[in-house]
C-alpha cells in the first residue's frame, strides 16, 4: 500500500490503470474526463506502452479492439455522449470475447446535455448499449481511492471471463481530489503469460488464432455458450458494501457519488433517531441481488438514491421482487444529492409522505401536451418559404 | 522435375467462397506469395473487413482479427502499436474504406501508421447485394441507384489514392488492376512494395486494387474484365501516386 | 473533527488553488481530505468556488452543501454562500473587498482585511492566503505548518522567495484574528 496522497480522480484512475499493467490507451477529448488521456499521453510511453489520440470515439474503441486482440491490457475512457459512440465497438468486443477496460466518467444527458457529473448512463452500461445479447462487467467506484484501485480488478475480471469491463464513474468523482493510496504493487505486464486465443507474432508452431465477431451459423451456439459464463459471474462475482443494514428501518440503495451523500444521511439520520442503513452495489452488473435481499430483510422501506430519473431503482425492484416497498429519491441530469436532501425522502418512505420521493405518474398528474403544426407559419411544402 | 507454380504456404488449402470471376481470390494469393517471399509469414497479423472478405480469416494462414465495418485501420493501429514487431494489414472494400470508414483511413494516413492497407475497389457493395458504393461510376446501375448514379443526386465517384496523396503521412499509394496477367504481375509488385515498406518502417502504405464483381455488375466474368478496362480504369487510372519509401 | 468548507471569490484570487492547498494541508496532518471545484462554464469570469472537506475519519460527500466554514473573498460571494452555512458555523469575510456585512446571528462571522494585510506584506495577490491563515487559527482543522508543507507540493514551480511571502501571509492572517 502506498502512502496517502492527494490526487484528482481522473489522474488516480489513469495512474491506477498504468500500475495495473495497461499498455495501450486510445481516447478522444471530452469533458469531464480529459485528465485521463492527458495523463496517459504524459506517462504511457515511459511505462513502455502506447497512447493514441484517436480521430473519434468510434476509432478509439476499435483501436482497443485491435490492441486487446493481441492480449495487451488495453483501455479507453470517455464521457456519456462519447460512450454512446463507443457502443459499436463494445458489442463487437463482447462478441469477440475480448478483455478490455472502458471508462465512463458520466455527465448530464441526454444528448450533449451538460458537463455536470451525473448517473444517467446506468441503463446503457448495465443493459448493453450495443446490439445483441451480451453483458459487460460494470464496476462503480465511489471514491478517488477506488478509482485508483479498480482498474486492476477490472483487468483481472475482464481477462478471467474474456469480456469488456467498464468502470462507471461520474464527473464529480473524476474532477475531485481526495486523499488516496494504491493497494497493490505495480504489475509488469511483460512478465504475464500469453493467452492461447490472442493474435500474435512468433506462433512457435501453435494453431492459427482468429479473433472474430461474425459467427454466422454458429451464432446460436456461441451466444448460448457465453450465457453460461454470465450465469457463473452472476453467482460468483457480485460485489457490494453494506452499512448499518442489520437493524435499519429504511434501507438506502445507491452507487458511486450518490452513495457518498447516503453515508452522510445514515450518520445524520441516526443522530435524529432514524434507523437508516445503506446498501451500495459495487458491481452494477452482476447486480448483487441476493445481498440486497439480505440487507433489506428487516427494512420497512427501501429508498433508491440516484442521479438519474429511475434507472437503478429498476434493478432494486427486480431484486426485491415486490417483497418491500421501493421508493425513488432522484437527482437527474446533473442534480446532486446531499445528506440534507435524502433524509426528507427517508421520512416520507416511513410515514407515507411524498416529499423527496419521485413518482413519474404523480409527476405528470394533470399534465397534457400537444404540439401542433401551424399553417399560419407557412406550409411545409412551400419551399420558397413564407406566403 | 521443377515446380513452376504451387499454393503459397501463407494461403490455406481450403476452397474459397468467392463468386466465379471475382478478384478477391487473386489478391489473396498475391498477398500470400508476398508473405512467403519476404519471409514475414510468422509476423503477419491481418484485419478482415465486413463485406465479401469477412471470411478472409479462413484463407490466410496468419493470425487474423475481424472487426466492424470501416474500422480496419483503427483496429490495425491498435494491433501495430501494441505489437510493433508485427506486420499488420487491413483488407477493405470500397464501401468499408471510402464511405463508413473514411475517418479511419484518413487518420491512419495522417498518423502515418506503419501498416499496409489493401483496398479492393469494385465500385459496388458486394455482400449486401449490389448497392451503390462511393466508388460507383456515373451512370452505373446499383440496387440503390436503379436509374444509374446521377451526380446531381449522388455525387461523383471518389478517387482514394489521389485524395490520400494530399496527406503528408501517406508514404506509398498505388492503384493496380487484376484484369490481365500483365496487370496481375504489376499488382504483385505494388503489394510486395507496400509490405516491404512496413518491414522497413516507411509508414502508411496502401494499394488500391480495381477488382471485378461479375455477380453484382450483372456480367459474365469476361464481360466484367471488359468493364474494368473500358469503364473502371478511365475513372480510376492505374499507377503509383506516391512513393516516398523509395531509396 | 469534520470540516466542510466552501471558499469563494472571483477568478484570479486563487480561491480554487487555496482549496487544494487546504486539502493537501489536511493530508499533511494525516487527515482525510477532499477538494471539488465548481467547474464548467461558470468557471469563466464571474465567481469561482470550491468545496473542501477535512476529516479525522472518512469524508462523506465531497459536495459541501451545508458548510461548517465559508471563506468569501469578494462581494457577490457573500449573499450566495452566507445562507448555506450550518447553524453555529463560521464565516470569514474579506472586509477589504466586501462592504456588506453578514446578517446571520446564528453563525460566527469574522471580518479580515485580507487585501490590506497582503499589500503590507508586499503582494495583493496573496490575500486568499491571509484568509487561510485566519482559518487555521479559528478552526484548528489544519496547522499553519501543515499548510506550509502543503505549499511545497501544491505550488511546485513557485520560487523560494514566493513561498516565503506566502508563509508571511499565512502568519499575518493567523495573527489577525483572535
Amino acid at each position: 500500500m502506498t502512502e496517502k496522497t492527494l490526487r484528482k480522480g481522473n489522474e488516480a484512475l489513469a495512474e491506477g490503470a498504468i500500475r495495473a499493467g495497461c499498455r495501450f490507451f486510445a481516447g478522444y477529448p471530452i469533458t469531464p474526463q480529459n485528465e485521463v488521456p492527458e495523463y496517459m499521453s504524459a506517462h504511457m510511453a515511459d511505462a513502455g506502452g502506447a497512447f493514441v489520440q484517436a480521430e473519434s470515439e468510434v476509432a478509439a474503441i476499435n483501436m482497443v479492439y485491435g490492441a486487446a486482440s493481441t492480449g495487451t491490457r488495453s483501455m479507453t475512457s470517455s464521457s456519456s455522449p462519447g460512450v454512446s459512440l463507443k457502443q459499436e465497438g463494445i458489442t463487437y468486443l463482447a462478441s469477440a470475447d475480448l478483455p478490455c477496460l472502458i471508462v465512463n466518467v458520466m455527465r448530464g444527458g441526454p444528448g450533449l446535455g451538460s458537463i455536470s457529473g451525473a448517473q444517467g448512463d446506468y441503463f446503457q452500461a448495465t443493459r448493453g448499449g450495443g446490439n445483441g445479447d451480451y453483458h459487460i462487467i460494470v464496476l462503480a467506484p465511489n471514491s478517488v481511492e477506488e478509482l485508483g484501485n479498480f482498474p486492476k480488478m477490472a483487468f483481472e475480471l475482464a481477462e478471467k471471463y474474456r469480456m469488456p469491463c467498464m468502470i462507471l464513474a461520474d464527473g464529480i468523482l473524476g474532477q475531485m481530489m481526495e486523499s488516496m493510496s494504491f493497494h497493490f504493487d505495480p504489475v509488469d505486464p511483460n512478465t504475464l503469460g500469453k493467452f492461447d486465443w490472442a493474435v500474435d507474432i512468433n506462433k512457435n508452431g501453435r494453431k492459427k488464432n482468429n479473433v472474430f465477431s461474425y459467427k454466422g451459423d454458429n451464432l446460436i451456439a456461441d451466444v448460448v455458450e457465453r450465457a453460461k459464463r454470465y450465469g457463473y459471474i452472476e453467482k460468483t462475482e457480485p460485489r457490494f458494501e453494506s452499512r448499518q443494514t442489520e437493524d435499519c428501518d429504511v434501507l438506502l440503495v445507491a452507487y458511486g457519488l450518490s452513495s457518498r451523500a447516503c453515508m452522510e444521511a445514515v450518520v445524520k439520520g441516526r443522530e435524529e433517531g432514524l434507523k437508516v442503513g445503506l446498501f451500495r452495489p459495487i458491481t452494477l452488473w452482476p447486480f448483487p441481488s441476493q445481498a440486497l435481499r439480505d440487507a433489506a430483510k428487516n427494512a420497512k422501506a427501501v429508498v433508491c438514491v440516484e442521479q438519474s430519473l429511475g434507472q437503478l431503482v429498476q434493478d432494486v425492484k427486480l431484486s426485491l421482487n415486490g417483497a418491500k416497498p421501493v421508493y425513488l429519491n432522484a437527482y437527474p441530469a446533473g442534480g446532486q444529492p446531499d445528506g440534507g436532501t435524502i433524509l426528507p425522502a427517508v421520512k416520507s418512505a416511513l410515514n407515507g409522505g411524498t416529499e423527496g420521493l419521485f413518482d413519474l405518474q404523480r409527476h405528470a398528474e394533470g399534465f397534457s401536451y400537444e404540439c401542433k403544426r401551424d399553417t399560419s407559419l407557412g406550409i411545409q411544402g412551400d419551399w420558397k418559404g413564407g406566403k | 522435375m521443377t515446380i513452376l507454380a504451387q499454393r503459397p504456404k501463407s494461403l490455406l488449402d481450403v476452397p474459397m467462397h468467392y463468386c466465379p470471376g471475382c478478384g478477391h481470390g487473386i489478391v489473396h494469393r498475391l498477398m500470400a506469395e508476398t508473405f512467403d517471399e519476404l519471409d514475414i509469414a510468422q509476423r503477419i497479423i491481418g484485419v478482415a473487413p465486413v463485406g465479401c472478405a469477412v471470411f478472409a480469416d479462413s484463407y490466410f494462414a496468419c493470425d487474423m482479427v475481424q472487426g466492424a465495418h470501416g474500422r480496419g485501420p483503427a483496429i490495425a493501429t491498435g494491433i501495430k502499436r501494441s505489437k510493433p514487431g508485427a506486420i499488420v494489414f487491413s483488407y477493405q472494400g470500397d464501401g468499408d474504406l471510402a464511405s463508413i470508414g473514411m475517418a479511419e483511413i484518413v487518420h491512419a494516413a495522417v498518423r502515418s501508421e506503419n501498416i499496409t492497407v489493401i483496398f479492393i475497389n469494385n465500385a459496388i457493395y458486394g455482400m449486401t447485394g449490389g448497392q451503390m458504393a462511393p466508388t460507383t461510376l456515373v451512370g452505373q446501375v446499383a440496387t440503390t441507384a436503379p436509374k444509374g448514379r446521377d451526380p446531381k443526386l449522388q455525387g461523383w465517384p471518389i478517387n482514394m489514392c489521389e485524395m490520400l496523396a494530399q496527406i503528408t503521412g501517406s508514404k506509398y499509394l498505388a492503384r493496380v488492376a487484376v484484369d490481365s496477367a500483365q496487370n496481375v504481375m504489376k499488382a504483385k509488385q505494388a503489394i510486395k512494395k507496400a509490405f516491404e515498406n512496413q518491414v522497413n518502417g516507411v509508414g502508411f502504405s496502401m494499394v488500391e486494387v480495381i477488382s471485378q464483381c461479375p455477380t453484382n455488375w450483372g456480367a459474365t466474368p469476361m464481360q466484367a474484365l471488359e468493364f474494368v478496362r473500358t469503364k473502371m480504369i478511365p475513372q480510376y487510372p492505374l499507377g503509383v501516386f506516391k512513393d516516398e519509401g523509395a531509396k | 473533527m469534520y470540516q466542510g468548507i466552501r471558499i469563494a471569490g472571483f477568478g484570479g484570487q486563487g480561491v480554487v488553488s487555496a482549496g487544494i492547498l487546504l486539502a493537501q494541508a489536511g493530508v499533511e496532518g494525516k487527515k482525510n481530505a477532499s477538494w471539488l471545484p465548481s467547474y464548467g462554464p461558470e468557471m469563466r469570469g464571474g465567481t469561482a468556488n470550491c468545496s473542501v472537506v477535512i476529516s479525522d475519519g472518512e469524508v462523506y460527500t465531497p459536495i459541501v452543501a451545508a458548510p461548517d466554514t465559508v471563506i468569501v473573498m469578494n462581494e457577490p460571494s457573500l449573499p450566495k454562500f452566507e445562507p448555506l452555512i450550518k447553524k453555529g458555523g463560521l464565516l470569514i469575510v474579506n472586509s477589504s473587498l466586501i462592504n456588506s456585512r453578514p446578517t446571520r446571528t446564528d453563525i460566527k462571522s469574522v471580518c479580515v482585511p485580507c487585501n490590506e494585510i497582503a499589500e503590507k506584506i508586499g503582494m495583493d495577490r496573496i490575500a486568499t492566503l491571509v484568509a487561510i491563515g485566519a482559518f487555521c487559527k479559528l478552526t484548528g482543522a489544519v496547522s499553519v505548518e501543515s499548510v506550509v508543507h502543503a505549499m511545497k507540493k501544491v505550488y511546485k514551480r513557485a520560487k523560494p522567495e514566493m513561498l516565503e511571502l506566502n508563509k508571511k501571509a499565512l502568519d499575518a492572517g493567523f495573527e489577525a484574528v483572535k
